[in-house]
């Protein structure tokens, strides 16, 4: 079990102080290879990046849910943490991640999925209870009881706390859920 | 002639008199080992069982083997589940354990889960299939409702310790507690403290009222201050205590009675709760705080600043420490002056996707372990850690047997010489030759594994995230760390080369996990291939179809673990085992 020099390979684990954008941030991004969703583009040349929001590491800080929870009840002033949602989308490769409270009805979070995910879902049709357009993309979301329902059908008070996840769902298995057409 | 005297045996009744001292789950594993007979002994003879992953042994065969068994300790989904890595309907259901129990008649009388789903249905068939039994204990799980807590509380006539501890649990609202028929004296513990619903007051009053063995009292947030009044009163002897509602104004006579009950109240050595609190009315407590050997402060974010410090002040006793990181380095200062005895701390973050207010550092943790030498558990999130100061901490404090940090930022270098954190956990692993369990974090590089496996001969249990270079760091610790059992890593470039190296050394684990690493679905097979023994399950929530062909594509979570009974038949859709 002895460790050879040769074996270690110094080199790879050589620790270096650099500024980003040398060899040693190189290597932090070979840790980082699927650690982080990719952010948006929209400032990207503005000043100092904030660190990889906290928020949108799907289970970092390892806290369990529950307290979790019991905290995002508390936070009900304006420094609240926000209440944070897992958004799938069928095909995709990962998961991200949605903070439900800023958003004020239906309208918003629709638009704001379709621009996350580069869809189009149209919109809920009341008459028709479901969504016209001919969109293969139907957006679902797991309530309480484990159920996967149709977003748009209750009032989005209802939703709001009853939301567990949310997931955009394709192909065969929308067909019937929420299609007018 | 003459013939020596020499005893060529003992009498069954003797070894089994003698086996009755053997307690420890492991040591009876080792003695059932020695020969037949003693197999035999042994296994008539075991009442407590543990089975640390349920999915790793059948119920039928550990209650053929152990048909004395009276309490059985089960463990349901992975760890990381607690941090929602698991997907729901994962699996880890205890309904065919309580069913397979009930149709052999075993005489069960204690069952303690974790991170186990349970339903109202299995709650109802374990109360009235077990005549004696006693103690229920819950932690992280899941499933039930108060409906499920009624038909324990209505049929089992004996029972002593109902604990829920952190668990998901659909509040119907209030009436469970008055189902414990007025027959019903026997409660020594009582928590439930996580249920978030309105509770019957008056029933919970004449509960306690008619528990005169009653020692733990853990309430939820709906039981006022006027309740917890009338409940200490009747409760004297407590020795644990969880206040749920402690708003009230310490001008009033309501705070005057509470006091002076809090005062008869000589026994509490655990104090927990303080959902909500007016601060300023904790003085009532000091009195208590004199004997408290455990203080969980960690859902009371009412409790900050100096009225904090001046509870802690009072806690000279204190060896098991819960607390949130709003108590600041300042506050852990304190807290190493005051509590010479503490073995346990936890530092739990208030504020979990805050950004930037400064929480406790490394500051905090050095003056811990300067002040408080018989520190051997930790559990610290913080915002940020040095080298040097684990350096220190592992001077000051080379007994621990955990250490798990967990830096708020997973990737953050020493703030002061960008370093990688290798050289501070080195240290840790280094010193602490007891060290049963390790979380690692910051930024750490394949260095600190080699660490691990050269120094950490007694680890057991490591988590890994967002670390490490290449397979090299992997295999350090594969191929150094004799005594793991469990293996949980993610986030981190582990690929094929790692876990394939030796497939053996699995099945001398509980499990391992990976997830977000390097693993492709292609090496996942040939583990699954070369070895029998293990369940090597894939997560994948994604499109059904795409997994099936591509060797290549990585894999976004995988689960193995050795057992006796082949893949599990609860697998949801997303699950696949190769």
């Amino acid at each position: 079990m002895a460790f050879q020099a040769e074996d270690l390979n110094l080199e790879a684990t050589e620790l270096r102080l650099g500024l980003p954008g040398t060899k040693e941030t190189e290597q932090q991004k070979t840790n980082n290879k699927r650690a982080l969703p990719v952010e948006p583009e929209s400032n990207a040349s503005s000043a100092p990046k904030p660190p990889p929001s906290k928020a949108q590491v799907v289970g970092w800080p390892p806290v369990r849910s529950y307290r979790k929870n019991c905290f995002q009840a508390k936070n009900t002033d304006g420094e609240s943490s926000g209440m944070f949602v897992k958004v799938s989308m069928d095909g995709a490769p990962y998961l991200r991640k949605m903070d439900l409270k800023v958003y004020q009805g239906y309208p918003e979070l629709l638009k704001s999925l379709e621009d996350m995910f580069k869809f189009k879902v149209g919109e809920y049709c009341e008459k028709e209870l479901g969504y016209n357009n001919r969109s293969e993309f139907v957006p679902t979301y797991e309530d309480k009881d484990g159920d996967w329902m149709l977003l748009g059908d209750v009032p989005w008070e209802m939703f709001f706390t009853s939301c567990k996840r949310l997931r955009i769902m394709k192909g065969s298995e929308a067909k019937g859920l929420g299609c007018a057409v | 002639m003459v013939k020596e005297a020499r005893m060529n045996y003992f009498p069954d009744q003797v070894i089994e008199y003698i086996f009755g001292f053997v307690t420890n789950q492991r040591d009876r594993n080792a003695v059932s080992l020695v020969c037949k007979s003693w197999y035999k002994i042994e296994r008539f003879s075991r009442e407590r069982v543990a089975i640390g992953n349920c999915y790793a042994i059948s119920p039928e065969r550990v209650i053929s083997r152990f048909p004395g068994l009276k309490s059985l300790t089960l463990k349901g989904k992975p760890h990381f589940a607690d941090f929602d890595l698991v997907p729901h309907d994962w699996g880890g259901s205890v309904d065919p354990w309580i069913e397979a129990l009930a149709d052999n008649r075993v005489g069960l009388e204690e069952l303690k889960l974790k991170r186990m789903v349970v339903s109202d249905e299995t709650l109802d068939l374990l109360s009235r299939s077990f005549l004696n039994f006693k103690s229920l204990v819950l932690v992280s799980c899941e499933g039930f409702t108060t409906d499920g807590l009624a038909a324990v509380a209505a049929n089992c006539r004996f029972i002593k310790e109902l604990d829920l501890q952190e668990n998901d649990i659909d509040d119907h609202r209030g009436h469970w507690l008055s189902c414990f028929p007025e027959s019903c004296t026997s409660l020594v513990s009582l928590n439930f403290a996580c249920l978030k619903g309105e509770i019957n007051l008056a029933a919970l009053e004449r509960l306690v009222a008619r528990s005169p063995n009653l020692k733990v009292l853990r309430v939820n947030r709906a039981v006022p201050p006027d309740t917890l009044l009338k409940l200490l009163m009747q409760s004297p002897q407590l020795v644990d205590l969880g206040i749920g509602s402690y708003v009230l104004d310490p001008d009033s006579e309501s705070y005057s009675k509470l006091k002076a009950a809090i005062l008869k109240c000589k026994s509490v050595k655990s104090l927990s709760g303080l959902l909500e609190v007016t601060s300023s009315s904790l003085p009532a407590f000091y009195p208590i705080c004199l004997s408290l050997t455990s203080l969980n402060l960690s859902y009371a974010p009412g409790v900050h600043g100096s009225d904090l410090i001046k509870l802690i002040r009072n806690c000279g006793r204190l060896q098991r420490l819960w607390i949130l990181d709003c108590i600041g380095d300042k506050g852990l200062a304190v807290v190493a002056s005051t509590c010479k005895e503490l073995q346990e701390l936890r530092v739990f973050p208030s504020d979990p996707f805050g950004v930037g207010h400064a929480a406790v550092t490394e500051e905090g943790l050095v003056a811990i372990s300067a002040g408080c030498p018989k520190l051997h558990s930790l559990l610290y999130f913080c915002q940020q850690m040095t080298n040097a100061a684990l350096l220190t901490v592992a001077k000051n404090c080379p007994n621990f047997i955990r250490f798990r940090l967990a830096l708020l930022d997973p990737m953050k270098p020493d703030p002061v010489t960008l370093q990688p954190l290798d050289e501070g956990f080195g240290a840790i692993v280094q010193a602490c030759k007891k060290l049963r369990r390790l979380s690692l974090s910051g930024l750490l590089t394949d260095h600190v594994f080699l660490y691990i496996g050269m120094y950490a001969e007694q680890l057991e249990m490591l988590s890994i995230g967002f670390a490490g270079n290449s397979d090299k760091g992997m295999l350090y610790v594969l191929n150094g760390c004799k005594k793991l059992r469990k293996l949980e890593i993610r986030d981190s470039p582990f690929g094929d080369g790692a876990l394939l190296k030796d497939v053996r050394k699995y099945e001398t684990m509980r499990s391992l996990w990976m997830s977000s690493c390097e693993v492709t679905l292609g090496g996942c097979k040939t583990l699954a291939m070369n070895m029998p023994g293990l369940n090597v399950e894939i997560i994948n929530e994604n499109d059904q179809k795409e997994l099936v062909l591509d060797d290549e594509q990585k894999v976004e979570k995988m689960y193995v673990y050795r057992t006796l009974e082949g893949p599990r038949e609860d697998k949801p859709w997303f699950v696949w085992t190769l």
